[in-house]
């Protein structure tokens, strides 16, 4: 039986086919693969009706994380217009000048349950550690930028003016923790916008602020299953979507969900290619034999004919 | 006025002797203690030691100076407060101020260290020459480098008062003919408390003496023996004007709207950002608004030895320790690099590339096709 | 089949002065990246962190290296033979391009210096991300092409009479590598098979800043066809270039049976691309006035383009014809991956990006590089076949063409 064109084709169509729908139906084998928060899960609450926009948090976050003061923009103030390699967090203002409502937002990483960044990078130097924060290793990073891709917030920044460039982020002051300090952000806070503590925690203060003051926020807690989950939480006012603020829409599928099942799919235990390997290699091997066969039938069949 | 002798004087007697009852004293004695940070605990002490007349000893020794700081210790709103501060402490010493001159003057001195050996506080007031032998300074045939040596020797505590003593001051401004240096840099090794400003704010030294005075200690000094109570901040950093500063609203010549509605002075030279004061929160005379920039003068940093005349007046300084402005920053800024030469040039390069593929293909075109190599189809 | 035989003659040429001058600036210009940091030399951004050299040094470069592994398909898995003559330089620019390819990873990573890490600390992979995989494939296939192509250089070297050493080795070495070379060809095949699908699902987790015209599970199925199409098409345009340029005999022939296999390839890619888009639901995006529709339609219409071009057989004999709707092939399998890494993806509209000029001389560098690479090979090795042109061809005796 020689392999022909058809009946490889047909199979490579068959594989091909099974390989889509692995990946667009497998509905249970997605759920299976999803992290979960870890049971001593710290984060942030931010609430915007309480922040005065004071940007105190800004400064104390460079002092505490050995960040320099970002004059570039503004040589006379400390004035970053977003997140970046010296700034992990950011005092954004949400203004409509139509119809006058104004609202504060911190930005910093949102230390997600199951992290695009964390999915993205190829030796793990972006890894949920100690109480699911998200921190970065530079033994481990090539710099390849792929993490700033893959986060739904554009959260890691790069030092462009380095010659040995790190990624940049909040780490939820884990040197601070260490000693068991609060991150510098909440412990400067003069208002209390910004609180540290257990994730379940503060998930429960927020539903409970919600329904202790009907009317003053948005009806839920931004983080509880956005991308599926965060362990930063943001609270906004009633009249300000989160997505004004600058928070994307996102469901509750972590965001490298579909890559990720793109590539467990068609690599799961590596039996795909290890399998196409070897049909590959008999093909060829049964090919090579054909043409040795009918090579050695054209030298005979020559042969003959000098002889007769 | 000045006591000669060393006994102890009752001072509640003189007090009042001047009319004021022991509250209002005490209240004095809070404020001062306030003033320098001490708590108001110190008040009370400091009344109480007072009472008890055991006022430390100072001497205070007058180099190349003006006496501005000593007027400053006498300038108060309040008549009798300057005759009160001289009665915490025990003035044993002062060219200006005592009543002897010439060689009973020179007698008070020593017998004022040698009373109070070890213990007394000396004052320097004044820079020190240091050239040629610092003969360009010499009092009852002395050098200054001299007797100052002498009476650092034997003091409990040191200070020194004013810029030109803390660091040289007007003296040592270049090309510096005398070599003019100040007390710290005469006196290496030795703990000396500088009082930099042209002139300080009173407070600024009354408030290290007094804490010598009730505790036997010093206050926190920073790398520059300045107390930090005073000297911690900058102007910058707790100018009445720092709003306009934040919200971009500057002075750009004397006379124009700004200056009239006390905008920022940042653009006019200030050195604000750079200089380590106190005086936008004291002032001077406990008059409000009395220093430089409350008339609408910028500070010209004369407390700093790297500005205070030698950077020329209207000259602007960089901010150390920037921080953030009054604006903020959008929901989305605008960012990214989009430089439209590049855009031109890339987009020329791709529209090249894809010509001359098409330029090929007409080439290609026009020959006549070969015959096949090998005759296949 | 004829057999592969050096083209010989001059290589210092006025081409190759000028490319080695173009590839010189490019290298003058990554040393000063390495000085000065990214941020100095090109025009990325937080917003923007992927540019050209990932977009088209990278992800478009390795797929116009793509001919080893189209033609490799034909003559390999599918035996048909008379394909053979194109596969040596085929894998040659496959070689070529995969290196520089790499070379340019390592160019823009901002840490270079542990590249070494990716390859060896196993225990470390984090077999979630589809870049990993994408390296790993491409470092092991860097390797197997040279294996690969190594034939034709064990061929020469061991007739060195300059050479005894190397030649001795190459002697032991030419039957090791051609008993092994199944097995390497099979890996050959294997390996951009994984990686050239996986680079489509790199993008995947950019999730809603990856428009959803291009936000499909089906892309690595899109790039890995559409990678064979280019690899089609890079092999007909070299093939009919360097038939022209070397005053060889054009393989026209061969090339117009060859069209019909990519017409099928390219037929496949827009059947899925269009039924992709429609059962998504996603077709109205195509409608909309925005950037995204217009590149979505000029990827139809190069894919569309070629295939009309080939659809009589008269047309597929002419190679002016065959060189044009190569070059669609082309210039449209490479825009598709270009949006994909670029045009389809916004982090948000305060942001934009677009080559510095330092950067399009690193780019063009590479290129410049990787024909002379090319130039340099196939004057001393044996990798074209066919016979020098009939008198009646070309005008200009090869030896002093460029």
């Amino acid at each position: 039986m020689a392999l022909d064109r058809r009946s490889v084709l047909k199979g490579a169509f068959a594989a091909g086919a099974a390989g889509v729908a692995g990946v667009t139906g497998g509905g249970p084998a997605r759920a299976k693969e999803r992290a979960e928060a870890p049971a001593d899960a710290v984060g942030l609450l931010y609430d915007s009706t309480k922040c005065i926009g004071c940007k105190t948090c800004v400064v104390a976050c460079q002092d505490a994380n050995g960040l320099p003061r970002d004059t570039r923009l503004d040589p006379l103030h400390d004035a970053p217009v977003d997140l970046n390699d010296r700034a992990k967090t950011v005092i954004k203002l949400f203004r409509d000048d139509d119809d006058g409502r104004v609202a504060f937002f911190k930005a910093q990483c949102m230390h997600c349950i199951d992290p695009g960044c964390v999915n993205a990078c190829m030796l793990g130097a972006l890894q949920k550690r100690e109480y699911g924060i998200v921190t970065w290793d530079p033994k481990r990073c090539i710099g390849c930028r792929y993490c700033q891709i893959a986060c739904s917030f554009n959260v890691p920044k790069f030092q462009w003016e380095s010659a040995a460039p790190k990624i940049i982020k909040c780490e939820m002051c884990n040197h601070r923790l260490a000693e068991g300090l609060e991150p510098a952000c909440t412990t400067v806070c003069p208002a209390h916008a910004v609180i540290y503590g257990k994730r379940t925690d503060l998930l429960a203060e927020a539903k409970q602020r919600i329904a202790d003051h009907p009317g003053r926020y948005q009806d839920h807690v931004y983080g509880e299953t956005e991308g599926g989950g965060t362990q930063c939480l943001v609270l906004a006012p009633s009249n300000v979507d989160y997505t004004e603020l600058g928070l994307p829409a996102l469901g509750d599928e972590p965001t490298a969900q579909l890559s990720r099942t793109v590539q467990h799919t068609v690599y799961k235990g590596f039996i795909a290619p290890a399998a196409l390997y070897g049909i590959l290699g008999f093909v060829l091997w049964k090919n090579r034999r054909q043409e040795a066969v009918s090579q050695s039938a054209a030298s005979q069949s020559e042969g003959e004919e000098d002889r007769s | 006025m000045l006591d000669l002798g060393l006994t102890p004087t009752n001072l509640k007697d003189e007090v009042l002797g001047k009319g004021l009852d022991r509250r209002s004293f005490l209240k004095i004695c809070t404020l001062a203690a306030a003033a320098v940070g001490l708590p108001a605990s110190a008040g009370k002490l400091m009344a109480e030691q007072a009472a008890k007349g055991l006022k430390p000893s100072v001497i205070w020794l007058s180099y190349q100076e003006c006496t501005g700081c000593s007027e400053t210790l006498l300038r108060t709103s309040h008549p009798q407060l300057d005759e009160l501060i001289l009665d915490l402490i025990s003035l044993d010493y002062h060219e200006a101020l005592m009543a002897p001159s010439g060689h009973l003057a020179e007698e008070a001195r020593m017998q004022a260290m040698d009373a109070n050996d070890g213990k007394f506080v000396l004052v320097v007031e004044g820079a020190i020459p240091t050239a040629d032998g610092g003969i360009y300074c010499k009092v009852g045939g002395r050098t200054a480098l001299d007797t100052v040596q002498e009476a650092a020797d034997r003091a409990g505590a040191i200070i020194a008062i004013g810029s030109c003593a803390s660091w040289g001051g007007i003296p040592s401004s270049p090309p510096n003919p005398t070599g003019a240096q100040g007390a710290p840099q005469v006196l290496a090794g030795k703990t000396v408390v500088t009082i930099p400003g042209c002139p300080p704010n009173p407070y600024n030294f009354l408030g290290t003496v007094l804490q010598y005075a009730t505790f036997g200690t010093l206050p926190a000094l920073d790398e520059k023996g300045r107390p930090l109570y005073a000297y911690g901040r900058t102007i910058h950093e707790h100018c009445p004007r720092r709003a306009h500063f934040d919200a971009g609203r500057f002075v750009q010549q004397y006379g124009d709207d700004g200056h009239r509605q006390g905008w920022c002075l940042y653009k006019m030279g200030c050195k604000g950002p750079q200089t380590h004061a106190p005086c936008s929160v004291e002032q001077f005379n406990e008059v409000v608004d009395a220093w430089p920039i409350g008339l609408g003068h910028p500070c010209f940093g004369c407390t700093e030895e790297t500005l205070a005349f030698k950077v020329p007046m209207h000259d602007t300084v960089q901010i150390d320790r920037a921080t953030p402005p009054d604006t903020y920053a959008p929901i989305h800024a605008e960012q990214g690099k989009a430089s439209p030469l590049a855009a031109g040039v890339a987009g020329a390069v791709v529209g090249g590339v894809v010509g001359a593929g098409l330029m090929a293909a007409k080439k290609l075109g026009s020959d006549a096709p070969d015959s096949s190599t090998d005759g296949e189809d | 089949m004829s057999a592969h035989t050096a083209v010989g003659g001059r290589f210092d040429t006025r081409a190759a002065r000028i490319l080695l001058a173009l590839a010189l600036v490019g290298l003058a210009v990554v040393v000063w990246r390495f000085a000065a940091g990214l941020g100095a030399t090109t025009g990325l951004s937080n917003g923007y962190p992927f540019g050209i050299w990932i977009a088209f040094d990278v992800v478009t470069g390795t797929a116009l290296a793509c001919g080893g592994y189209a033609v490799a398909i034909l003559v390999y898995v599918l035996n048909k033979g008379k394909y053979h003559p194109l596969v040596r330089p085929a894998i040659l620019t496959s070689a070529l391009g995969y290196t520089l390819g790499g070379i340019a990873v390592a160019v823009d990573v901002g840490r270079p210096w542990w590249i070494w890490k990716v390859p060896l600390f196993f225990w470390r992979w984090n077999l979630s991300s589809a870049l990993l995989e994408v390296a790993l494939c491409i470092m092991a296939y860097i390797l197997v092409l040279w294996v690969e192509l190594s034939p034709a250089f064990l061929e020469t070297w061991e007739k060195s009479d300059d050479h005894p050493k190397l030649a001795r080795f190459s002697k032991k070495a030419r039957p090791i590598v051609e008993k092994a070379l199944l097995w390497v060809i099979a890996l050959g095949l294997v390996l951009p098979s994984m990686h050239q699908s996986s680079l489509g699902t790199v993008m995947l987790i950019g999730g809603w800043k990856l428009h959803p015209l291009w936000n499909t599970p089906l892309i690595p199925l899109l790039f890995l066809v559409g990678c064979i199409a280019m690899g089609y098409g890079v092999v007909a345009m070299e093939s009919l270039l360097s038939s022209r340029v070397f005053g060889r005999k054009s393989e026209t022939a061969m090339l117009g049976s060859l069209a019909g296999a990519a017409m099928i390839t390219v037929g496949i890619w827009l059947a899925v691309r269009l039924i992709d888009v429609v059962v998504r639901g996603v077709l109205p995006d195509a409608f909309q006035a925005t950037s995204y529709a217009f590149w979505f339609w000029l990827e139809i219409a190069l894919a569309v383009l070629p295939v009309l071009l080939l659809l009589s057989k008269a047309r597929r004999r002419n190679p002016g014809t065959l060189f044009q709707a190569a070059l669609w092939m082309v210039v449209g399998g490479a825009l598709f991956r270009f949006n994909t890494y670029l045009s389809a993806f916004n982090p948000g509209d305060n942001w934009s990006y677009v080559p510095s000029i330092p950067e399009l001389l690193v780019t063009l560098g590479f290129i410049a590089a990787e024909i002379l690479g090319y130039l340099w090979v196939v004057k001393r090795f044996p990798i074209l076949s066919g016979e020098p042109a009939r008198r009646g061809g070309s005008t200009r005796p090869a030896h002093a063409r460029t």
